[in-house]
């Protein structure tokens, strides 16, 4: 409904293309009016970005943003005129950056862009008949041979490219689909009964793999709250009506408890290059109680998550919302003689994490690095 | 007191015949540096029923109402009481009451209500309390005011601790009280002997809580340098009068209020700072991993220090400290030494207070998530209101007989007990 209703808006807005906009026939769609339907499609999106990013308009699911993104780029794709695939990379770059800078936090966003680009630079190489092995294979000998440039530039046309990539653009769209199902069927392993489970905050994706264990084992669910947006509420009403015995803890109460719990396990918003996490904030206090108890902390983090970045970029790891939440404009005149600070993320360092679960099985914090290099290219970790 | 004998064996067990005559076996430690009965208190003994049969029928003897579980209790918890706050004690009175003096039912609704709440401020509005009913009371005819003033107590102790139970501190005040009184010589005529008690009270005030404080406060100064950005946790007094005091004396210094739900204690304390002038900074405690790398000290205050080094404080204390260690920030605890106690607890399961479940209800955006959790079969809230903190967490404990570390309360236990014998 959202994007409807402001893509209307959008619509009226655009000074330029107004009457075309209005006289377009659903059935033919010449060149110039396609694009001001992508433009639209886009700006569209961008506004949502923006507007759903602060913590008070409804929360979209990573994993919204991720397809979305994605049907987005396979949409640039198809109507976009280009004619080799070093265009259509700097055009899905551009609109990548724009994206990007939309909403710094969402990194799906520049996740997704950089796995259509890594798609685009597979399907090139397919075409070209090079083996993928050859190209990919970062060896020290090829750094210093080739100059630090890379030999590519993408410019040879071939005609079979723009169906190729569509076709996996929607693979990587089933991939994406997938995700929650897959993470929730390993469950099982994990998970015996009588557990005492502890978790912070709302995950979809902790939700779906707590509820397929609760089909078949019994344990118990302490949830802590996360102040000051209290998410770990909604989560802890859908657990317990599943079936699931769920307490709802404050934060403060989080290391009083943890000496009974067995296992720890969250979701998070991006897994970092390092393998750490920057996650909700009380992630940082949960994985450091859990050390100190020796309880293992697992992750539930979809492929999707894994971003590039590295968590030294001091200002563009946090990201802060209306302090109004923390301390209310009813308290009154101290209001302007005091610093109200309200976070939403918090780093977690991965010397504090055991497992992540993904859709494509458990790793070690360890891994991390080596996923990356098969998901994106060394090249497009800067957009 | 008449009604119980006490038989000593060789194996050192003491067979108790306690007033409702019944033999029980309790634990007497015969060691040459004095006798310590240990007794579990009735509000952490709730899962059994004897103990509730035995403590309703002692409730019925001094016509005091018993106050009834209120709501689903988690099950880690079952040994301890859930009230609500919407359900006083003195609903089930009638006012005015026969038994209890008026002060100490205004006392019970003050401390079930949250009115009072801290461990000093609870002590002392106690002691006031007990001044009150000490003026009032006239010995009657046969009887001994050391014996029968001992026993007047006993039922209101009991009403107060029906309407929320009793912390450290208001415990080794009332064994204060129960000292002095028991102290009295029989010859003194009543007036004296009151003016003897009322002046004991005020000294005990004096001295173990204000002068305490300002010691505490001239170490505390010490510690606090130009340029620090102190850390505190919700709202105690003794920090803040530190703080107040350290600002006064002219150092230059920052302070970061850290507050958690759903008390929100710390907004109370931010009050009083701003107020002073002193710059301040207010954050939550799931943000205080955020803070902390600006912080150079942490200051908490404790409800009770235990005698194998652990500290008992409100519930969230134990996560700054367990934060602070990991960014190598030094934590210190200010604690008077009446709140020192016998007791021994490594986690915050056994012996623990639990509030109204119903405060952790929230109403944001228009909706109420948690609205009707009693309908739901298998939801449970935990509101704690203490949690322990270990001694490794802690780097060093202010009381007004010193700095000392955390391991050394048994000792500071042991002068004090000797002092007292």
């Amino acid at each position: 409904h959202k994007i409807t209703s402001s893509c209307k808006h959008e619509a009226t807005l655009s000074s330029t293309n107004q009457k075309a906009a209005c006289s377009r026939s659903p059935g033919t769609m010449p060149g110039p009016y396609r694009e001001t339907d992508l433009t639209e499609k886009v700006e569209a999106f961008l506004s949502d970005l923006k507007r759903g990013g602060s913590g008070t308009g409804p929360l979209r699911g990573s994993a919204e943003t991720a397809r979305e993104t994605t049907a987005l780029l396979r949409r640039i794709t198809a109507q976009v005129r280009w004619s080799s695939a070093g265009d259509l990379m700097e055009v899905i770059r551009k609109e990548g950056r724009r994206m990007s800078a939309a909403q710094p936090s969402e990194t799906t966003v520049g996740n997704m862009i950089r796995r259509v680009l890594k798609i685009i630079r597979e399907e090139y190489a397919r075409s070209r008949g090079s083996s993928e092995e050859a190209d990919q294979q970062e060896s020290l000998h090829k750094l210093l041979t080739s100059g630090g440039l890379s030999e590519e530039n993408f410019r040879q046309y071939f005609t079979a490219l723009k169906a190729n990539v569509i076709e996996a653009i929607n693979e990587l769209l089933t991939e994406l689909e997938g995700t929650t199902d897959n993470i929730a069927m390993q469950a099982l392993e994990h998970i015996h009964s009588n557990e005492v489970i502890m978790t912070i905050g709302r995950s979809r994706t902790v939700e779906a793999f707590l509820k397929d264990a609760a089909r078949k084992r019994k344990f118990h669910v302490i949830v802590a709250e996360c102040a000051p947006f209290c998410q770990g509420h909604e989560m802890a009403t859908s657990l317990s009506k599943d079936g699931i015995e769920t307490t709802v803890i404050t934060d403060a109460a989080i290391f009083a408890v943890m000496s009974r719990v067995n296992k720890v396990i969250i979701g998070t918003q991006t897994v970092l290059a390092n393998g750490g996490l920057r996650a909700v904030n009380g992630t940082h206090t949960l994985a450091l109680a859990a050390k100190h108890h020796s309880t293992p902390l697992i992750v539930c983090a979809p492929m999707f998550k894994l971003s590039p970045q590295f968590p030294n970029e001091e200002d563009t790891f946090h990201k802060f919302v209306s302090p109004h939440e923390v301390l209310p404009f009813t308290e009154g005149e101290i209001l302007s003689k005091v610093n109200v600070h309200c976070p939403v993320f918090d780093y977690v360092p991965p010397e504090l994490i055991t497992l992540f679960i993904s859709n494509i099985g458990g790793h070690a914090p360890s891994y991390i690095y080596r996923l990356m290099s098969e998901l994106y290219h060394p090249e497009d970790h800067e957009l | 007191n008449v009604g119980i004998l006490i038989r000593l064996r060789a194996d050192s067990h003491c067979h108790i015949k306690n007033e409702d005559d019944q033999w029980q076996i309790k634990e007497h430690f015969l060691t040459p540096l004095g006798s310590v009965v240990k007794r579990l208190p009735e509000h952490i003994q709730v899962d059994d029923p004897d103990v509730l049969k035995k403590l309703a029928k002692k409730l019925e003897r001094q016509q005091i109402p018993r106050r009834l579980d209120y709501g689903y209790k988690v099950s880690l918890f079952s040994h301890l009481l859930q009230y609500s706050r919407k359900a006083p004690l003195t609903q089930q009175l009638s006012i005015p009451s026969a038994v209890i003096h008026p002060a100490i039912v205004r006392l019970g609704l003050q401390y079930s209500q949250g009115i009072v709440a801290g461990s000093n401020a609870r002590s002392i509005a106690l002691l006031h309390a007990f001044k009150q009913v000490i003026s009032d009371y006239t010995t009657p005819s046969n009887e001994e005011l050391s014996r029968d003033l001992v026993n007047k107590l006993k039922p209101y102790i009991s009403f107060l601790n029906q309407c929320r139970p009793l912390s450290a501190s208001m415990g080794n005040a009332i064994k204060y009280i129960k000292k002095e009184i028991s102290n009295i010589p029989s010859q003194f005529k009543e007036d004296d002997a009151k003016k003897k008690l009322l002046n004991c009270i005020e000294c005990f005030i004096e001295e173990k809580i204000v002068l305490a404080a300002k010691a505490i406060a001239k170490s505390s100064i010490e510690k606090i340098n130009d340029g620090d950005v102190i850390l505190v946790y919700g709202c105690s007094s003794l920090v803040n009068h530190i703080l107040c005091e350290a600002f006064e004396k002219g150092r230059k210094f920052r302070v970061i209020v850290v507050d958690s739900r759903p008390r929100l204690e710390g907004r109370e304390a931010l009050r009083r700072l701003v107020q002073k002038g002193i710059s301040c900074t207010y954050v939550l405690i799931s943000a205080v991993s955020y803070i902390l790398p600006e912080v150079s000290k942490v200051f908490l205050g404790a409800h009770a220090l235990l005698a194998n080094g652990y500290v008992m404080s409100r519930v969230g204390t134990s996560q700054i400290a367990l934060v602070a260690k990991a960014f190598n920030v030094p934590v210190l605890v200010c604690c008077e030494t009446y709140k020192f106690c016998e007791r021994v607890q490594t986690d915050s399961f056994v012996s623990n207070e639990l509030d109204d479940p119903d405060d952790l209800i929230v109403t944001r955006k228009g909706e109420t998530q948690l609205k009707d959790w009693q309908q739901v079969p298998r939801l449970g809230l935990l509101n704690l209101v203490y949690d322990v903190t270990p001694p490794d967490f802690v780097d060093l404990v202010i009381t007004d007989l010193g700095m000392i570390p955390c391991t050394s309360v048994p000792v500071v236990l042991r002068v004090k007990n000797v002092d007292l014998l």
